[in-house]
């Protein structure tokens, strides 16, 4: 591994911070009464929207994985369309979850379904871009001793910082200070985007300052 | 006018800025006889309902908003006041308060907000007539940052403007005028008003308003003064009177000498108005009387009821840490092979008397009065002293803390996060949602540790160095999808239990589960039907469930009479139970004829299903081993070499040389069993079910446990029992899953069993439908099995109360807690070779000597398997070390929460929210310590006496295999 490497890995995550900040901006532009908390679910779709993007024109492009070897058409295709199935069913599964941690189940359906949409953003989408849609590849990235790569290491890092953010953010929610984000998925949206953030923020650090130790098999 | 106090006819004007003022409140309800007119907060919508002749509402939910309430106001203040049609008008203003919250007192904000109430009163002031007195109050004062609640002096002190356009004050107001309690504003609001002063009222009126004006004679005024104080004296001298007569905490000496001075001053008073004539200064004197009447009593009621002793506050916290502490400390000890257990009870016992008698002597001798809390407390501290002591001992000699600390990082950082929610009023009252989440998150992050350490995809017991060496073949056992599953059928019935959830005052917004009313509340049969065909299900299932969960390990084979009793006993109460809802629920649909036996059933069932459940219990314990013994083939089998022996075992030496005879005996008869094929001939001693003889009792007990205390329940809460068994199951399995148990070394139980076992009984005491709060107490449950009362008793009544309330923490602490060691056991026998082999004849052998009674934990050995017999027979340590260890940890976890509790309500002590939340929370947790730690101990010596009948079983054995 090279500073070269975690200096891609730098750039590439300041995209992605880049995308979750322009999801704010953007719309703002030709919306009229924009903001995070009142629009909320429409920042939702953008957010995912920039993040899904920036993410498929970052690990596609320039392939950091470079593993398909066969490229018939056909195969792009079902590759493609079991990337869809997978983000799907991650999002079904999340809502599932958040459901059975105690998320309203009729009420607020569609709030709920956005926030597995956001958070399968911020987890799966990125494994579907590096790793393929291929669950033992999951498995093993997200076991002790799984990375084989910094690109792996750093995805580790920013989903499991997401899904801490996640979690955190429902704390607040029975407080009574009375504000306008201490309601259901507001605050886990925002503590999921957080915990996004400071994953990209902290894994190329994290990965510089243990560059000695890491040593990676097939790297 | 309000000032003339004399003319009845006083209209009162109160502008408040600020939140609600409660003592003002006792004013507004005793005008009933008046025309109140109200506007403002809508909070007194809910307190007063229907006590304002008009009332103008507005929604004060939302802290930002500072103007909607005040407009609002402002905008039917004047027309208000103008149309003459009130005798008290009150306006609750609330943006300065928002405002204080929301910017802080230094924000322009801020100064539009009180030029804006300057306004208003100035409006008021020119519009006031003669006869009104304006009054502007707020009830609370702010801190620098605009915050209020605590017991600052900027916080607990606010501004008083009394105005009137006829002359208040004889002379011109002070400079620095006195600061007047909060309580003085009751007892002259209502003087002035013309009405009666409220009983429980404590305040002192301010003499000045009851001068009568400028232009009075000085003596009448002062007349008139005497004559408002004396009203108040009296009122105050008859609550002081009823309220001692009620209760003995006020200061007798104190008392005495308020009644000698109230009787001296009314006394004169009386002599005063018979000769008018005396001099000023008589008068003068009375005045100052009844002054420091008024005083005294305020000050010996308020030292009576706001009295917070922080010396045994801290002392009693610092207890509670150092008891904590210690069992955490006491945990690790009790893995150390040197550790002796005898010690355990006896120091500590002795100590704790010795501290107790040496503190009553000193008490004696010094002739103080003995205070029982504190005799509690010393003996407390006296019986840790022997262990601080050790502590300090293996601290200063090599021992690092960390080591003590083994708690792992995320379990920890969960209990800290629970901890810390017992500091906030918000989370204690949403505990019942919080619990849930922390307990989903326990479990999946148990879930994804197993994945994450690789042991879901390994095969467990491959990882484990084995004596006999053919019999793994199968597949792994535990996939990620096995653990996955657990944990969502885990989640989900987390997640379906808290839909029994009672609402807790504080959330009006929140909606309780109508599935926590009794049945018999129900209208429309068909619906009270299905709801009691689901319960009966329910009870049907539990019922199954239990049977074919003993049936898997084969204790239902035995013939011994808790077997039976678990074949027979348990349809019973099922039945007696399920009979005793339909009568229940029923009951007015009855007809007349049968009314009377209906009320008798009523009577009867209840009493015959806790003496059923009483009558399995002591069957359990007479015979606990659920083992069946195929004798009579026993004989034929001589080649395993038994040293011949002469009479029956009489010494610790015989059994020692014995027992591992029986041992390597029983072994290869198991060997040889599993080598040949089964249709050879029978066996020589084959003891089934030995392999759960633990569990089995345990499991017996819960059961049987269950049914009285669900009897106590509202019908459908039996749903909720049937979830919390599957519950529990489940999480046995999940946590099973995960420990590695063959070692050789010592078990342990995981703290992360430990924890969610714990935050699954407090999830269990919400979604039973209680809230730690006194108005939730479930008081229909004394009344089960007594329809007409109790009489005079009371214990019973508290009995069944507390039984209902604190059901979870029974169950699961009492029978629950040794399962979590037993468990792994149980799965690991379960596990590969379940289906190759008849299921429950996994022998299991463990033996101890009987000769001494009190040794009970001598020797004890705990094991699945006949293989792996050997090497665990070498550690019969480690069974009791397990079970003390469990219990520590289970109690500590307990422990550091009632410390949390204590805490908060002690440091939260002037918090508005300290007698509706934290107390009552900090007593429900102390009671449930303390019915846990019973439990716990109950089970725990359920264990021991299983223990000692398996052990008296295999002497028994041994005996016959002499012959």
């Amino acid at each position: 591994m090279k500073d070269t490497d975690i200096k891609t890995l730098l750039y590439a995550h300041f995209l992605c911070i880049f995308s979750v900040i322009l999801s704010v901006l953007i719309p703002s532009f030709f919306m009229e009464d924009f903001s995070i908390l009142d629009t909320h679910l429409t920042w939702l779709c953008f957010c995912s929207l920039f993040v899904t993007s920036i993410n498929l024109v970052l690990y596609l492009v320039p392939k950091p994985n470079a593993s398909s070897k066969r490229s018939s058409l056909s195969h792009k295709v079902t590759r493609f369309l079991k990337c869809c199935v997978y983000f799907f069913v991650s999002c079904f599964f999340f809502h599932v979850i958040f459901v059975l941690y105690g998320a309203p189940l009729i009420e607020l359906v569609l709030e709920t379904f956005l926030f597995a949409v956001i958070l399968s953003t911020f987890t799966t989408v990125p494994c579907l871009c590096l790793l393929g849609p291929n669950l033992k590849a999951w498995l093993r990235v997200f076991s002790k001793n799984g990375v084989t790569s910094i690109w792996e290491n750093s995805l580790q890092i920013t989903t499991i910082s997401s899904f801490v953010g996640a979690w955190l953010g429902a704390f607040p929610i029975p407080l009574d200070w009375e504000r306008p984000w201490q309601v259901w998925p507001i605050s886990c949206t925002l503590g999921a985007t957080f915990g996004y953030v400071a994953g990209l923020v902290i894994s190329p650090l994290w990965i510089y300052w243990n560059r000695k130790q890491l040593t990676y098999k097939n790297n | 006018m309000g000032i003339a106090w004399k003319g009845e006819t006083t209209r009162l004007l109160n502008c408040q800025l600020g939140n609600l003022v409660p003592l003002l409140l006792s004013v507004g309800l005793c005008v009933s006889g008046r025309q109140v007119v109200f506007m403002g907060d809508d909070t007194w919508k809910d307190l007063f309902p229907g006590a304002f002749s008009k009332a103008f509402f507005f929604s004060s939910f939302n802290v930002k908003d500072l103007h909607t309430v005040d407009n609002g106001i402002l905008e039917h203040l004047y027309p208000t006041m103008d149309s003459g049609e009130w005798d008290v008008l009150i306006a609750h203003f609330l943006g300065v308060d928002h405002c204080g919250h929301k910017h802080g007192p230094h924000h322009p904000e801020m100064a539009k907000k009180l030029t804006q109430m300057d306004q208003v009163i100035q409006g008021l002031v020119e519009r006031l007539e003669n006869d009104t007195l304006l009054v502007v109050a707020g009830d609370h004062g702010m801190t620098v940052n605009g915050d209020h609640g605590g017991d600052s002096e900027l916080e607990v002190s606010a501004a008083l403007f009394l105005y009137s356009p006829t002359p208040l004050f004889p002379s011109a107001p002070p400079e620095e005028p006195e600061a007047i309690p909060q309580v003085s504003l009751v007892p002259t609001l209502a003087l002035l008003l013309g009405l009666p002063i409220p009983f429980g009222n404590i305040g002192e009126v301010m003499t000045e308003l009851f001068s009568g004006g400028e232009d009075s004679q000085p003596d009448s005024s002062a007349l008139a003064q005497a004559s408002a104080l004396h009203i108040n004296a009296q009122q105050v001298s008859r609550f002081l009177h009823t309220y001692s007569a009620a209760t003995q905490d006020l200061q007798v000496k104190e008392l005495h000498r308020l009644q000698n001075l109230f009787s001296k001053a009314s006394a004169d008073y009386q002599r005063l108005l018979q000769s008018p004539n005396e001099a000023e200064a008589t008068l003068q004197t009375v005045i100052t009387e009844l002054q420091q009447f008024l005083r005294g009593a305020r000050a010996i009621c308020i030292e009576s009821w706001a009295r917070f002793s922080l010396v045994r506050m801290a002392g009693g916290a610092a207890l509670l840490a150092a008891t904590c502490f210690l069992c955490l400390l006491a945990s690790q000890w009790a893995t150390s092979p040197a550790f002796s257990f005898r010690p355990l009870l006896l120091m500590p016992v002795a100590w704790a008397l010795a501290g107790a008698t040496l503190y009553a002597g000193l008490l004696t001798t010094t002739s103080l009065k003995l205070d029982l809390v504190v005799l509690g407390a010393v003996a407390a501290v006296a019986s840790l002293l022997p262990f601080l002591w050790k502590a300090w001992g293996s601290c200063r000699s090599k021992k690092p803390l960390p080591t003590l600390i083994s708690i792992p990082g995320p379990v920890l950082l969960l209990l800290l996060i629970r901890l810390a929610t017992f500091f906030s009023d918000s989370f204690v009252v949403a505990e019942a949602r919080a619990t849930p989440f922390l307990l989903g998150s326990l479990i999946l992050l148990l879930v994804v540790q197993r994945h994450w350490e690789g042991q879901l995809l390994v095969p467990k017991l491959l990882t484990i160095p084995r004596l006999g060496s053919s019999t793994l073949t199968g597949p792994p056992r535990h996939s990620g999808g096995y653990a996955l599953r657990l944990g969502i059928g885990l989640l989900l019935c987390t997640r379906l239990a808290g839909l029994f959830h009672r609402c807790p005052e504080e959330t009006p917004a929140c909606h309780s589960s109508p599935w926590l009313s009794p049945l018999a509340s129900m209208v429309g049969g068909r619906a009270k039907n299905l709801w009691y065909g689901a319960c009966v299900g329910a009870l049907v299932a539990l019922l199954v469930a239990v049977r074919l969960w003993l049936r898997h390990y084969g204790n239902l084979k035995s013939p011994e009479p808790p077997v039976l009793f678990v074949r027979w006993g348990l349809p019973l109460m099922a039945l007696g139970t399920a009979a005793y809802w339909a009568l229940v629920s029923g009951a007015d649909e009855a007809p007349p004829r049968l009314r009377a036996l209906v009320a008798g059933a009523s009577l009867v069932l209840p009493r015959a299903v806790v003496g059923l459940a009483a009558a399995g219990l002591m069957l359990l314990l007479w015979k606990p081993v659920t083992v069946l013994v195929k004798a009579g083939t026993g004989t034929p089998r001589t080649r395993t070499v038994l040293t011949p022996f002469s009479g029956p075992p009489t010494s610790q030496a015989d059994l020692d040389y014995v027992v591992p005879q029986i041992y390597r005996h029983m072994q290869e008869e198991f060997r040889g069993r599993l080598e040949r094929t089964k249709s050879q001939g029978p066996l020589t001693v084959a003891a089934y079910q030995l392999g759960s003889v633990y569990s089995a009792a345990m499991v017996t007990a819960l059961t049987v446990l269950a049914f009285p205390l669900l009897l106590l329940h509202a019908e459908r809460i039996s749903l909720v029992f049937l979830l919390l068994f599957l519950q529990s199951f489940l999480l046995l399995h999940l946590l099973a899953a995960g420990i590695p148990i063959t070692t050789p070394g010592p078990f342990a139980v995981p703290w992360q069993a430990v924890s969610a076992w714990a935050l699954m009984a407090t999830q269990t005491f919400y979604s039973t439908g209680h809230q730690p709060v006194f108005p939730a107490i479930h008081w229909h449950a004394a009344f089960v099995g007594f329809p007409e009362g109790h009489g005079s008793s009371t214990w019973l009544p508290a009995l069944l109360v507390g039984a209902n309330t604190f059901a979870s923490h029974l169950l699961f602490a009492a029978v629950g807690c040794p399962l979590l060691l037993l468990w792994p056991f149980l799965c690991e026998s379960q596990g590969p070779r379940k289906r190759r082999q008849p299921p429950g004849s996994e022998a299991k052998g463990r033996v101890r000597p009987e000769e001494e009674e009190e040794e009970e934990e001598e020797e004890e050995e705990e094991e699945e398997e006949p293989l792996m017999e050997m090497r665990l027979r070498g550690a019969p340590h480690h069974f009791n070390a397990a079970l003390l260890q469990l219990g520590l940890k289970y109690l500590f976890v307990f422990g550091i929460q009632i410390l949390a509790c204590a805490l908060a309500a002690s440091i939260l002590r002037r918090h508005l929210m300290v007698w509706k939340v934290f107390a009552p929370k900090f007593i429900f947790e102390a009671i449930g310590f303390i019915v846990s730690s019973v439990g716990l101990l109950l089970g725990i010596a359920l264990v021991m006496r299983v223990d000692g009948a398996v052990s008296s079983w295999f002497k028994k054995l041994v005996l016959a295999q002499q012959r």
